[in-house]
């Protein structure tokens, strides 16, 4: 499977960074460059969706080999405030995200030109364009890949739900038992593994259409080129004076929804909560580390220039010294 | 105030090198905050550390500091070069935490680009990046806090200089 870590592999990195031996065997950052040119996103044509399932449904199928497979009874937490999250009792639950459902149907009834219209449409992970659950997760596990896709490794994972706290929409969802915190210290540190849409990424690598996207009678969503998928997503939304979300959301992202009704409204009318993401608008979350980052070239010119300037008035004291002694 | 084996700071190098140890105890703290167990660990309870808990927070407060840790690097190390090797020299320890802190900043930087949004990493780079930057910090501060112990300091007097 590409881009597939395995414990061996990550055990082998892990001893490789703690002892800062054998980096020459690690793969380097070759495959460093510009994703925007390769990055892929889904067009959502809200007026499409019946809400039949069938998206929900296959996204079930093609995945479970991906779903977790928890080990009871599950270790023993410390201290008692960390809470144990078990939806393998659950799995076939469709209304929300958990762990064993990465997509579902949300619905929103809503008054359009006078009349009384539900609106169903699919939500799952956004992949956004620069993910603060990829760029901030402490272990590696979560990260995009170049076609526009947040994945989280469930081999690495510890389950600490980082990535769900920073997520603008909490997507992640946790199931207990299972991963790698077993093999580390299971009572004291991480807590299972959290899973999420992952956008089919081994169909993509296939050349095949995400599942849902596949199986969809209605051909509600569309996957293609960002550019492509965004000019479209405006040309639908000038024709029918309809609404966006998604291009700009959290500084991009890779779903774009077109709607007839502004979201706002949705959002309002929709039942939101845990599992069950809202349509709000979305600031960058990594807008300020990103101008930090940036900025960050400037302290060792800082640091230089004031060396310098010691030196430099040094210098110049000891000369003025000199003369005067003489 | 002797600070090192016969080499005296003068004011401006004991506030720099408080500003040093400040900075790099605030990174640690905000480094190690970055793993999800301030909260798990009841140390955002602490009256006036709710902060902690909040990873925006603590990633821009990390941002922040390691423009202030690189801006002093800079300082220390072209300070050295400019005139400090004249008065002192660098011993072992000094070597020593050289070489992690080098090892620390340079996965900063590679953790920093990888945030960038046009910025994407192989997922075996990223693992060791991201391992690597906190076992380096654990070890620098295990090194630290043992130097600190048995008294051995970053610097000391140059002997032609030892009059």
């Amino acid at each position: 499977m590409p881009n597939k870590i395995s414990r061996r592999s990550f055990i082998k990195g892990g001893l490789a960074a703690v002892g800062a031996l054998g980096v020459s065997s690690l793969p380097l950052p070759s495959t460093a460059k510009g994703a925007d040119q390769k990055e892929l996103a889904t067009l959502i044509d809200i007026r499409k969706c019946i809400g039949c399932e069938a998206c929900v449904e296959a996204c079930g199928e093609v995945n479970e080999s991906k779903f977790p497979k928890p080990q009871k009874p599950f270790p023993k937490m410390y201290p008692k405030r960390v809470k144990v999250s078990d939806w393998s009792d659950k799995r076939y639950v469709t209304d929300r995200l958990t762990p064993y459902n990465w997509v579902f149907i949300q619905e929103a009834t809503v008054t359009l030109d006078g009349k009384e219209e539900t609106f169903s449409f699919p939500r799952r992970c956004m992949h956004c364009q620069n993910p603060p659950c990829a760029d901030l997760c402490p272990w590696g596990a979560a990260r995009k890949l170049k076609n526009g896709i947040t994945r989280i490794d469930s081999d690495i994972c510890l389950g600490g739900s980082k990535c769900k706290k920073v997520c603008p929409w909490h997507i992640p969802q946790r199931q207990t038992g299972v991963g790698l915190y077993r093999d580390i210290l299971p009572s004291f540190a991480g807590n299972g593994v959290m899973f999420k849409c992952d956008r089919c990424y081994d169909k993509i690598d296939q050349g095949e259409l995400p599942a849902c996207i596949e199986i969809c009678p209605e051909k509600v969503q569309k996957i293609g080129p960002r550019d492509a998928i965004v000019k479209e997503a405006h040309a639908i939304a000038k024709k029918i004076n309809g609404y966006i979300y998604g291009e700009k959301e959290n500084g991009g992202t890779n779903t774009i929804y077109v709607s007839p009704v502004p979201f706002e409204k949705l959002n309002t009318a929709m039942e939101k909560g845990r599992g069950r993401p809202h349509l709000r608008p979305v600031q960058d979350s990594m807008a300020h580390a990103d101008n930090l980052a940036k900025a960050m070239v400037i302290a060792p010119l800082a640091g230089i220039a004031a060396a310098v300037g010691k030196a430099y008035k040094f210098t110049k004291n000891d000369k003025n010294s000199e003369e005067e002694r003489e | 105030m002797k600070q090192t084996d016969g080499y005296e700071f003068s004011g401006g190098q004991k506030v720099l090198r408080w500003g040093y140890v400040l900075t790099m105890i605030v990174l640690g703290f905000t480094g190690f905050g970055q793993m999800p167990i301030f909260k798990r660990y009841y140390i955002s309870d602490i009256p006036g550390m709710a902060w902690s808990a909040d990873f925006y927070v603590t990633h821009t407060i990390h941002y922040l500091l390691a423009m202030i840790l690189l801006g002093l690097l800079a300082y220390f190390i072209s300070d050295y070069f400019l005139s400090g090797r004249k008065k002192f020299h660098l011993t072992s320890s000094a070597y020593l935490k050289i070489s992690l802190l080098t090892g620390i900043v340079i996965t900063g930087i590679f953790r920093v680009l990888k945030n960038l949004p046009d910025v994407s990493f192989s997922p075996g780079f990223t693992l060791f990046i991201d391992i690597s930057h906190l076992g380096l910090v654990m070890v620098y501060v295990f090194a630290a806090i043992f130097f600190l112990i048995t008294g051995v300091k970053w610097i000391s007097i140059n002997p032609s200089r030892a009059v």
